[in-house]
């Protein structure tokens, strides 16, 4: 065959380039995202009262689609209130307002997680995001 | 292991089964979440919002800039400063340019000189709905806004050249430098680099059963009148029904919902 010798070197280094961020990151012990749910505004909720719009395991793996049906809502049905179906209570579906009203503590509450899964959500680039307001 | 033709399409095939599979799986997820989403109580509806501008109520510069200025604030609309890049919502400009083919030699000197305000007519018949590839802009068939669904937005900015009334802006940088920290609507979103935006009717204070900003800052004049097209007993009808109106390019059909009364009312 010919080029033999520089086909395999060219697939050598191909395999070495796309294989790359697995070895380098092999073996590093990347810190577990610590969440933080404490705000000032839901620390001054009633105990029984600290209920999110869903479950917090719906909320974990659900809130992309969940924001993605809200965003729909309300920008395309005009539809600004929802019910949830676990308390039953109405919300206001806001990202910049209802959400980020109770979990202001932004760094903590989503870049922890974003960042550590390597997910960059673009909402922030239109949303306002809350000023972080220390405990 | 080598892999024939068959073979990989037989993979291909049953990694797209399963791929439906879980989308099928998340439908159903969503299912068990999706609750009810409702309009808010306090709500203003309408078939066909529709505004009246009467110009001769407009008497001063301070006028224009307070309907300017809180439609700006309240939708963060940034001040670029350089007119290629300008995003505007709302505007002033002179009658030639704001009704071209309508102007003539003896029209009295107040008009012709009078500014005039102009913001997207959300047309009946709307060409930038038309021609948008992703439905990013669409007419609220409830209420006749015509939308701008700026998360769809690809920019690709067919609106702007399908509008016939300059009514589109488009961001060609990222707005936020450009909007005054004190200025910001907290409430409100900036948009980002790449998309097109324009006046909305305020649906956003609408659905909180306000009127609109540009009419509420010039409340005092009864200048701008906002109300359902639809409702004969509207003020918006009571007005156009016992005034003279015009609209901007009626030939090209598109029916704007924004009404301009000239004035002339002395001799009527
Ligand atoms: S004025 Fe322009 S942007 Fe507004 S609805 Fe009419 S065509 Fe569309
Ligand atoms: S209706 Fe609202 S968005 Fe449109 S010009 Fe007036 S203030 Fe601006």
């Amino acid at each position: 065959m010919y080029d033999s010798g520089k086909i395999i070197v060219g697939l050598l280094i191909f395999v070495g380039i796309v294989t790359f961020p697995f070895y380098y990151n092999a073996g590093k012990a990347v810190a577990k995202p610590d969440l933080k749910l404490d705000t000032p505004v839901i620390q001054q909720m009633p105990e029984a009262e600290r209920k999110c719009v869903e479950t917090k395991e719906f909320m974990r793996g659900g809130h992309m689609q969940l924001l993605n049906n809200w965003r729909d809502s309300v920008v395309r049905e005009g539809n600004r209130v929802y019910v949830s179906s676990n308390t039953g209570k109405r919300h206001t579906m806001s990202l910049q307002n209802t959400c980020m009203n109770c979990h202001s503590n932004k760094k903590k509450f989503c870049d922890e997680c974003h960042n550590y899964m390597v997910v960059k959500p673009y909402c922030w680039d239109c949303h306002i995001q809350p000023k972080e307001k220390e405990l | 292991m080598s892999m024939d033709r068959r073979q990989f399409i037989k993979i291909a095939g049953i990694s797209t089964v399963l791929g439906f599979g879980g989308t099928l799986g998340l439908s159903k997820l969503k299912d068990s979440w999706a609750s009810e989403m409702l309009q808010s109580p306090e709500a203003l509806n309408a078939k066909h919002w529709a505004m009246v501008i009467d110009v001769k109520k407009l008497t001063s510069e301070e006028h224009y800039d307070k309907a300017i200025s809180a439609c700006h604030r309240a939708h963060n609309v940034p001040n670029i400063g350089n007119p290629k890049e300008e995003v505007k919502w709302l505007w002033k400009e002179t009658y030639e340019h704001a009704f071209p083919g309508m102007e003539q030699e003896y029209m009295p000197e107040g008009i012709k000189h009078k500014p005039f305000l102009l913001l997207c007519n959300h047309c009946e018949n709307p060409p930038c709905v038309r021609v948008c590839p992703t439905k990013a802009t669409f007419k609220r068939e409830s209420d006749g806004i015509v939308m701008q669904d700026m998360h769809r937005c690809i920019g690709c900015r067919f609106c702007m050249a399908a509008c016939p009334f300059g009514a589109r802006s488009f961001n060609w940088r990222d707005p936020r430098p450009f909007i005054k920290e004190q200025d910001e609507n907290k409430e409100f979103p900036t948009r980002t680099k790449g998309v097109v935006e324009k006046c909305t009717f305020c649906y956003e204070r609408l659905a909180k059963g306000e009127m609109p900003a540009c009419v509420e800052a010039v409340k005092d004049t009864k200048a701008l009148v906002f109300g359902d097209l639809s409702d004969p007993n509207s003020e918006v009808r009571k007005i156009l029904s016992t005034h003279y109106s015009i609209r901007r390019k009626p030939e090209l059909g598109t029916q704007p919902s924004v009404y301009y009364l000239i004035g002339g009312e002395e001799n009527a």
